[in-house]
């Protein structure tokens, strides 16, 4: 498998199937582990990162879950594949920023599995952040990879741990199980009644963060939402799952509640909508991605109610992805500029839809 | 900035004592670079914390390094990360008080590694065995004091297990 072969495909998550899909676009569950007596990425030299590379690969190759995975160092790759990793949610803005730190980032890499549902990004803030992406509402399933990857790496690659703290990591933020679970929730109808911000003060309240599509410092685009927990020290890994389980499940019934309640008010009103954003992505010849994401979401909301049934979400949610820059050039293979992209991306809406 | 937009992020900038105001819309403060806007501003709130947590302490911890990996207490207050796992030992009175502040507990309760798994000498593993079962459960113990809010039995419990800790002075998972 090489980065190219990505591209025809889409990951896992993005299949469209799973429990509550119709809400829940996807389930992720994060580890992050760090090797004992190797100071951090951010603090050690180029020798202690790269043996951090050597030991995770030496783990990777005895692992059978790991098996035919790719591993990518980060500097090895061009911005445009950098960007594309970042747009399939397999490593993170801050693993991709090449430049900014360049003295850190010499052996960052990241390390793809099959139909990318596991992936590890190496030296990131931590050693390993282990990640499982999984489609729909599906925790459970993606705790049970997981876990049963770390415990075959755990023994390769012995982590800094302490009985009193757990897991040793570089933020003190994240110590204790290592654990971050989100799930990435489409709202729309509860952003079009008005509901959105009340719904999201009592997430937080109850000891949950809401982000937006890219993670950290990134903002809600397309009414996605995704909602993970805050706190890694003095709950378990279940207790954090369930509590995060429990919360979305409220969170969907608002969504449901709010999308029948528009559907018995308004449903002219709600149908001209989706109707009218699928009508744009179908004749579009210019379109730029935040125009493309926000009616996306229209048309997505309209598969999900059976208010569009000639459509796949499949589809819908593999658009999602293929309109991004890096995606869009990488489908094209050349760079392509803004103005080009537009038209690119208006070009493969149009065929597709 | 691009006179296009309206701005919504507005920033102040001071340099050499001169402050300059930014008025930014969304895509030009996202160009402009937020991740150091938000790497800073977590180190800062870490610091704050870091600060407030230590006040009480005696003498500036500032100067305390790690035998590891040599970073300083006063590293770690400004940039917001320790430097290696033992730092975590190093900086431990000054740690619990924050950790206590972001996680509302300084008791971790999930997994752990498992022990002698790893190819540890036999005997060693006999020796640690039976201090780290008694270890975990006066650790069980003292979560449920803290939660009931008994106080007195939750230090007598810690004295307990710090004790059991300090004896073979051993870290607990095997290389």
């Amino acid at each position: 498998m090489t980065l190219d072969d990505l591209i025809r495909e889409t990951g896992e998550w993005l299949r469209g199937k799973g429990p509550k899909e119709e809400i829940v676009m996807s389930s992720r569950i994060r580890l992050a582990r760090n090797l004992q007596e190797v100071p951090f990425p951010h603090w050690g030299s180029p020798r202690d990162r790269a043996e951090v590379l050597a030991r995770v690969e030496e783990g990777v190759k005895g692992s059978k879950f790991l098996k035919g995975s790719l591993i990518l160092k980060i500097s090895e790759l061009s911005e445009l594949d950098r960007q594309f990793l970042v747009e399939r949610h397999l490593i993170s803005r801050e693993h991709a920023s090449h430049a900014a730190k360049a003295a850190a980032s010499d052996e960052k890499a990241v390390v793809v599995s099959d139909r990318e549902i596991i992936s590890i990004m190496v030296n990131e803030e931590d050693h390993l952040r282990l990640q499982v992406l999984q489609s729909g509402f599906n925790l459970q399933e993606a705790w049970s990879v997981l876990s049963q990857i770390d415990a075959e790496l755990e023994p390769v690659l012995s982590y800094a741990f302490l009985p009193e703290w757990g897991y040793l990591t570089a933020c003190p933020t994240n110590v204790g199980t290592g654990m971050r679970a989100s799930c990435m929730l489409h709202l729309p109808c509860l952003v079009m009644t008005k509901q959105i911000n009340r719904v999201l003060h009592a997430i937080t309240k109850l000891g949950l963060t809401a982000r937006g599509l890219y993670g950290e410092g990134t903002e809600a685009t397309g009414n996605f939402f995704q909602l993970s927990n805050q706190v890694s020290l003095g709950v378990s890994e279940e207790e954090i799952l369930d509590n995060l389980e429990r919360l979305i499940k409220q969170v969907i019934e608002q969504e449901e509640a709010a999308r029948k309640a528009l559907l018995n008010q308004s449903r002219e009103g709600l149908e001209d909508r989706i109707w009218r954003a699928h009508g744009t992505l179908k004749s579009a010849h210019l379109i730029t991605s935040n125009e493309t994401v926000e009616l996306l979401s229209l048309v997505r909301l309209g598969v999900d109610m059976g208010l569009l049934s000639t459509l796949e979400r499949a589809l819908v949610n593999r658009l999602f992805i293929q309109t991004q820059p890096a995606h869009l050039q990488k489908l094209e293979g050349r760079p392509l500029s803004p103005s080009e992209r537009d038209a690119r991306r208006a070009k493969l809406l149009r065929e597709s839809l | 900035m691009c006179g296009k937009k309206e701005a919504t992020v507005h920033l102040t900038e001071i340099v050499n004592e001169e402050s300059r105001e930014l008025h930014l819309c969304e895509s030009c403060a996202r160009e402009k670079g937020p991740p150091e806007i938000q790497d800073f501003a977590l180190a800062g709130l870490l610091a704050g914390l870091a600060d407030f947590g230590t006040k009480l302490e005696e003498g500036a911890p500032g100067r305390l390094a790690c035998p590891r990996c040599k970073m300083t207490y006063e590293d770690f207050r400004k940039g917001g990360r320790l430097g290696c796992g033992r730092c975590y030992e190093t900086f431990h009175r000054y740690l619990a008080p924050l950790l206590k502040r972001i996680h509302g507990s300084t008791q971790h309760v999930g997994k752990r590694p498992e022990f002698g798994k790893a190819s540890a000498p036999a005997e060693e593993a006999k020796g640690a065995e039976a201090p780290v079962e008694e270890l975990s459960r006066l650790k069980e113990q003292l979560a449920k004091a803290v939660a009931s809010e008994q106080f007195e039995e939750a230090t007598r419990l810690r004295d307990q297990i710090r004790a059991l800790e300090a004896k073979p002075r051993k870290r607990t998972t095997k290389g």
